[in-house]
Protein backbone atom coordinates (compact mmCIF):
# COMPACT_ATOMS: atom_id res chain seq x y z
CA UNK A 1 0.00 0.00 0.00
CA UNK A 2 1.51 3.29 -1.13
CA UNK A 3 0.97 6.38 0.95
CA UNK A 4 0.19 9.12 -1.56
CA UNK A 5 -1.05 12.65 -1.73
CA UNK A 6 -4.63 11.65 -0.93
CA UNK A 7 -3.70 10.25 2.47
CA UNK A 8 -1.99 13.45 3.57
CA UNK A 9 -4.82 15.58 2.21
CA UNK A 10 -7.31 13.50 4.19
CA UNK A 11 -5.36 14.01 7.40
CA UNK A 12 -5.20 17.75 6.71
CA UNK A 13 -8.94 17.86 5.95
CA UNK A 14 -9.81 16.10 9.21
CA UNK A 15 -7.51 18.37 11.18
CA UNK A 16 -8.99 21.47 9.51
CA UNK A 17 -12.51 20.29 10.33
CA UNK A 18 -11.51 19.67 13.93
CA UNK A 19 -10.20 23.22 14.14
CA UNK A 20 -13.41 24.73 12.78
CA UNK A 21 -15.48 22.45 15.03
CA UNK A 22 -13.41 23.54 18.01
CA UNK A 23 -14.18 27.20 17.33
CA UNK A 24 -17.89 26.39 17.35
CA UNK A 25 -18.11 24.24 20.46
CA UNK A 26 -15.71 26.29 22.60
CA UNK A 27 -17.39 29.58 21.88
CA UNK A 28 -16.72 30.99 25.34
CA UNK A 29 -13.05 30.20 25.79
CA UNK A 30 -10.74 32.46 23.79
CA UNK A 31 -7.65 30.39 24.56
CA UNK A 32 -9.13 27.23 23.05
CA UNK A 33 -10.30 29.26 20.03
CA UNK A 34 -6.72 30.44 19.50
CA UNK A 35 -5.54 26.84 19.75
CA UNK A 36 -8.17 25.83 17.18
CA UNK A 37 -6.80 28.48 14.82
CA UNK A 38 -3.34 26.95 15.31
CA UNK A 39 -4.79 23.55 14.36
CA UNK A 40 -6.31 25.03 11.20
CA UNK A 41 -2.99 26.60 10.22
CA UNK A 42 -1.24 23.28 10.86
CA UNK A 43 -3.69 21.57 8.51
CA UNK A 44 -2.96 24.18 5.85
CA UNK A 45 0.76 23.57 6.31
CA UNK A 46 0.31 19.82 5.87
CA UNK A 47 -1.54 20.55 2.61
CA UNK A 48 1.24 22.86 1.41
CA UNK A 49 4.01 20.36 2.12
CA UNK A 50 2.01 17.45 0.66
CA UNK A 51 1.52 19.28 -2.64
CA UNK A 52 5.14 20.41 -2.59
CA UNK A 53 6.27 16.80 -2.36
CA UNK A 54 3.77 15.53 -4.88
CA UNK A 55 4.54 18.17 -7.51
CA UNK A 56 8.28 17.99 -6.81
CA UNK A 57 8.32 21.75 -6.27
CA UNK A 58 10.05 23.30 -3.27
CA UNK A 59 8.06 26.56 -3.46
CA UNK A 60 5.31 24.93 -1.38
CA UNK A 61 7.74 24.45 1.47
CA UNK A 62 8.85 28.09 1.25
CA UNK A 63 5.26 29.19 1.61
CA UNK A 64 4.65 26.70 4.43
CA UNK A 65 7.49 28.42 6.26
CA UNK A 66 5.91 31.83 5.70
CA UNK A 67 2.60 30.48 7.04
CA UNK A 68 4.46 29.25 10.11
CA UNK A 69 5.87 32.74 10.64
CA UNK A 70 2.47 34.36 10.39
CA UNK A 71 0.98 31.75 12.74
CA UNK A 72 3.65 32.43 15.35
CA UNK A 73 3.09 36.19 15.10
CA UNK A 74 -0.66 35.69 15.33
CA UNK A 75 -0.34 33.56 18.46
CA UNK A 76 1.92 36.11 20.13
CA UNK A 77 -0.35 39.07 19.36
CA UNK A 78 -3.51 37.12 20.23
CA UNK A 79 -2.18 36.04 23.59
CA UNK A 80 -0.92 39.56 24.34
CA UNK A 81 -4.39 40.97 23.62
CA UNK A 82 -5.85 38.22 25.82
CA UNK A 83 -3.57 39.11 28.73
CA UNK A 84 -4.41 42.82 28.44
CA UNK A 85 -8.10 42.02 28.23
CA UNK A 86 -7.95 39.81 31.29
CA UNK A 87 -6.12 42.56 33.18
CA UNK A 88 -8.87 45.05 32.37
CA UNK A 89 -11.96 42.88 32.76
CA UNK A 90 -10.92 39.92 34.90
CA UNK A 91 -12.52 37.51 32.46
CA UNK A 92 -11.75 35.95 29.09
CA UNK A 93 -15.28 34.89 28.17
CA UNK A 94 -16.11 35.81 24.59
CA UNK A 95 -19.46 37.36 25.50
CA UNK A 96 -17.70 39.87 27.76
CA UNK A 97 -15.70 41.17 24.80
CA UNK A 98 -18.24 43.78 23.75
CA UNK A 99 -16.74 47.07 24.87
CA UNK A 100 -16.61 48.47 21.36
CA UNK A 101 -20.39 48.23 21.27
CA UNK A 102 -20.48 51.16 23.67
CA UNK B 1 1.81 -3.28 5.20
CA UNK B 2 5.10 -1.56 4.75
CA UNK B 3 6.96 0.32 7.44
CA UNK B 4 6.19 3.63 5.69
CA UNK B 5 2.48 3.01 5.78
CA UNK B 6 2.66 1.90 9.41
CA UNK B 7 4.46 5.08 10.40
CA UNK B 8 2.07 7.21 8.38
CA UNK B 9 -0.95 5.70 10.13
CA UNK B 10 0.75 6.04 13.52
CA UNK B 11 1.52 9.74 13.03
CA UNK B 12 -1.81 10.51 11.36
CA UNK B 13 -3.87 8.76 14.04
CA UNK B 14 -2.08 10.43 16.92
CA UNK B 15 -2.23 13.84 15.21
CA UNK B 16 -5.97 13.62 14.66
CA UNK B 17 -6.70 12.10 18.07
CA UNK B 18 -4.73 14.78 19.89
CA UNK B 19 -6.31 17.43 17.68
CA UNK B 20 -9.66 16.17 18.88
CA UNK B 21 -8.51 16.20 22.49
CA UNK B 22 -7.36 19.84 22.07
CA UNK B 23 -10.92 20.94 21.44
CA UNK B 24 -12.66 18.41 23.69
CA UNK B 25 -10.48 18.53 26.79
CA UNK B 26 -11.98 20.04 29.92
CA UNK B 27 -8.77 21.52 31.20
CA UNK B 28 -6.98 24.09 28.98
CA UNK B 29 -3.59 22.92 30.28
CA UNK B 30 -4.39 19.47 28.92
CA UNK B 31 -5.48 21.13 25.66
CA UNK B 32 -2.08 22.78 25.32
CA UNK B 33 -0.28 19.51 26.05
CA UNK B 34 -2.34 17.74 23.40
CA UNK B 35 -1.57 20.61 21.01
CA UNK B 36 2.13 19.90 21.59
CA UNK B 37 1.52 16.20 20.85
CA UNK B 38 -0.32 17.12 17.64
CA UNK B 39 2.56 19.36 16.52
CA UNK B 40 5.20 16.72 17.21
CA UNK B 41 3.29 14.11 15.23
CA UNK B 42 2.66 16.57 12.41
CA UNK B 43 6.44 17.08 12.37
CA UNK B 44 6.68 13.31 11.90
CA UNK B 45 4.34 13.57 8.91
CA UNK B 46 6.51 16.39 7.51
CA UNK B 47 9.58 14.17 7.87
CA UNK B 48 7.83 11.42 5.94
CA UNK B 49 7.07 13.89 3.14
CA UNK B 50 10.74 14.85 2.92
CA UNK B 51 10.44 18.33 4.43
CA UNK B 52 13.06 17.85 7.13
CA UNK B 53 13.75 21.52 7.73
CA UNK B 54 10.08 22.36 8.20
CA UNK B 55 9.68 19.40 10.56
CA UNK B 56 12.49 20.67 12.77
CA UNK B 57 11.16 24.25 12.57
CA UNK B 58 7.77 22.95 13.62
CA UNK B 59 9.24 21.27 16.69
CA UNK B 60 11.44 24.23 17.61
CA UNK B 61 9.09 27.11 16.88
CA UNK B 62 5.74 25.57 17.71
CA UNK B 63 6.53 23.20 20.53
CA UNK B 64 9.39 25.27 21.91
CA UNK B 65 7.88 28.72 21.62
CA UNK B 66 4.21 28.97 20.68
CA UNK B 67 2.89 26.08 22.76
CA UNK B 68 4.96 27.14 25.77
CA UNK B 69 3.59 30.68 25.33
CA UNK B 70 0.08 29.21 25.42
CA UNK B 71 1.01 27.25 28.53
CA UNK B 72 2.32 30.40 30.21
CA UNK B 73 -0.85 32.34 29.47
CA UNK B 74 -3.17 29.52 30.53
CA UNK B 75 -1.37 29.13 33.83
CA UNK B 76 -0.99 32.89 34.37
CA UNK B 77 -4.66 33.77 33.97
CA UNK B 78 -6.73 32.97 37.01
CA UNK B 79 -9.88 31.96 35.18
CA UNK B 80 -12.64 29.62 36.22
CA UNK B 81 -12.49 27.37 33.19
CA UNK B 82 -15.42 25.27 34.34
CA UNK B 83 -17.71 28.29 33.91
CA UNK B 84 -16.40 28.75 30.38
CA UNK B 85 -17.55 25.23 29.55
CA UNK B 86 -21.17 26.25 30.04
CA UNK B 87 -23.06 26.08 26.77
CA UNK B 88 -20.79 23.34 25.49
CA UNK B 89 -23.77 21.19 24.58
CA UNK B 90 -25.74 24.17 23.33
CA UNK B 91 -23.42 24.73 20.39
CA UNK B 92 -22.72 21.03 19.80
CA UNK B 93 -25.53 20.38 17.26
CA UNK B 94 -24.87 23.41 15.05
CA UNK B 95 -21.12 23.01 15.37
CA UNK B 96 -21.36 19.31 14.60
CA UNK B 97 -23.57 19.98 11.59
CA UNK B 98 -21.17 22.53 10.13
CA UNK B 99 -18.19 20.30 10.92
CA UNK B 100 -19.75 17.30 9.19
CA UNK B 101 -20.71 19.36 6.13
CA UNK B 102 -17.22 20.83 5.90
CA UNK B 103 -15.60 17.43 6.30
CA UNK B 104 -17.83 15.86 3.64
CA UNK B 105 -17.03 18.64 1.19
CA UNK B 106 -13.31 18.37 1.86
CA UNK B 107 -13.41 14.58 1.47
CA UNK B 108 -15.31 15.03 -1.81
CA UNK B 109 -12.61 17.41 -3.04
CA UNK B 110 -9.80 15.14 -1.91
CA UNK B 111 -11.45 12.09 -3.42
CA UNK B 112 -12.23 13.49 -6.85
CA UNK B 113 -9.47 15.95 -7.74
CA UNK B 114 -7.12 15.44 -10.64
CA UNK B 115 -3.89 17.34 -11.07
CA UNK B 116 -3.01 18.84 -14.42
CA UNK B 117 -0.15 16.63 -15.68
CA UNK B 118 1.58 19.71 -17.08
CA UNK B 119 1.88 21.00 -13.53
CA UNK B 120 3.75 17.89 -12.44
CA UNK B 121 6.11 18.14 -15.41
CA UNK B 122 7.01 21.81 -14.94
CA UNK B 123 7.63 22.73 -11.30
CA UNK B 124 8.71 26.30 -10.60
CA UNK B 125 11.71 25.18 -8.56
CA UNK B 126 12.23 21.41 -8.61
CA UNK B 127 13.29 19.67 -5.41
CA UNK B 128 16.85 18.43 -5.88
CA UNK B 129 17.60 14.78 -5.18
CA UNK B 130 18.53 13.98 -1.61
CA UNK B 131 22.09 12.95 -2.52
CA UNK B 132 22.73 16.22 -4.38
CA UNK B 133 21.56 18.71 -1.79
CA UNK B 134 19.93 18.58 1.62
CA UNK B 135 16.41 19.88 2.08
CA UNK B 136 17.66 22.80 4.19
CA UNK B 137 20.18 23.85 1.56
CA UNK B 138 17.63 23.63 -1.23
CA UNK B 139 15.15 25.69 0.77
CA UNK B 140 17.78 28.31 1.53
CA UNK B 141 18.83 28.61 -2.10
CA UNK B 142 15.26 29.47 -3.05
CA UNK B 143 14.32 31.53 -0.01
CA UNK B 144 17.29 33.89 -0.10
CA UNK B 145 17.17 34.52 -3.85
CA UNK B 146 13.85 34.10 -5.52
CA UNK B 147 11.63 34.74 -2.48
CA UNK B 148 13.89 37.26 -0.81
CA UNK B 149 11.17 39.91 -0.49
CA UNK B 150 8.81 37.39 1.09
CA UNK B 151 11.56 36.51 3.53
CA UNK B 152 12.02 40.18 4.43
CA UNK B 153 8.27 40.63 4.81
CA UNK B 154 8.18 37.64 7.18
CA UNK B 155 10.89 39.26 9.27
CA UNK B 156 8.96 42.50 9.30
CA UNK B 157 5.81 40.66 10.45
CA UNK B 158 7.74 39.11 13.32
CA UNK B 159 9.18 42.50 14.27
CA UNK B 160 5.72 44.07 14.28
CA UNK B 161 4.38 41.16 16.33
CA UNK B 162 7.20 41.54 18.84
CA UNK B 163 6.77 45.29 19.22
CA UNK B 164 2.99 44.89 19.36
CA UNK B 165 3.13 42.26 22.08
CA UNK B 166 5.53 44.36 24.15
CA UNK B 167 3.51 47.56 23.72
CA UNK B 168 0.28 45.79 24.58
CA UNK B 169 1.45 44.09 27.74
CA UNK B 170 3.89 46.68 29.10
CA UNK B 171 2.45 48.22 32.22
CA UNK B 172 3.74 51.27 34.10
CA UNK B 173 3.25 50.34 37.70
CA UNK B 174 2.59 53.25 40.05
CA UNK B 175 4.24 53.30 43.44
CA UNK B 176 7.30 51.31 42.40
CA UNK B 177 10.57 52.94 43.49
CA UNK B 178 13.14 52.51 40.76
CA UNK B 179 16.78 53.48 40.86
CA UNK B 180 17.48 56.62 38.82
CA UNK B 181 21.23 56.91 38.54
CA UNK B 182 21.37 60.33 36.87
CA UNK B 183 19.13 61.70 39.58
CA UNK B 184 21.38 60.17 42.23
CA UNK B 185 24.49 61.63 40.63
CA UNK B 186 22.90 65.06 40.33
CA UNK B 187 22.31 65.29 44.04
CA UNK B 188 24.48 67.82 45.83
CA UNK B 189 25.11 68.35 49.46
CA UNK B 190 22.76 71.36 49.48
CA UNK B 191 19.75 69.36 48.25
CA UNK B 192 20.47 66.32 50.39
CA UNK B 193 21.50 67.59 53.80
CA UNK B 194 20.19 70.53 55.77
CA UNK B 195 22.17 71.85 58.69
CA UNK B 196 20.14 73.41 61.44
CA UNK B 197 20.99 75.02 64.65
CA UNK B 198 19.13 73.18 67.39
CA UNK B 199 18.34 75.17 70.51
CA UNK B 200 19.37 73.53 73.73
CA UNK B 201 16.68 71.32 75.33
CA UNK B 202 14.01 72.25 72.79
CA UNK B 203 14.49 70.02 69.77
CA UNK B 204 13.49 71.01 66.30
Amino acid sequence: MVIGLGHYLTVAAVLFTLGVFGIFINRKNVIVILMSVELILLAVNINMVAFSTHLNDIVGQVFAMLILTVAAAEAAIGLAILVVFFRNRGSIAVEDINRLRG
Amino acid sequence: MTVTAAFFYLFATITIASGFMVIASRNPVQSVLFLILAFVNAAGLFLMMGAEFLAMILVIVYVGAVAVLFLFVVMMLDVDFAALRQGFLQYLPIGGLIGVILLLELILVVGTYTIDPGLVRSPAVPIPAADVMTNTEALGQVLYTRYFYFFQAAGLILLVAMIGAIVLTLRERVGVRRQDISKQNARTQETAVEVRKVPFRQGI
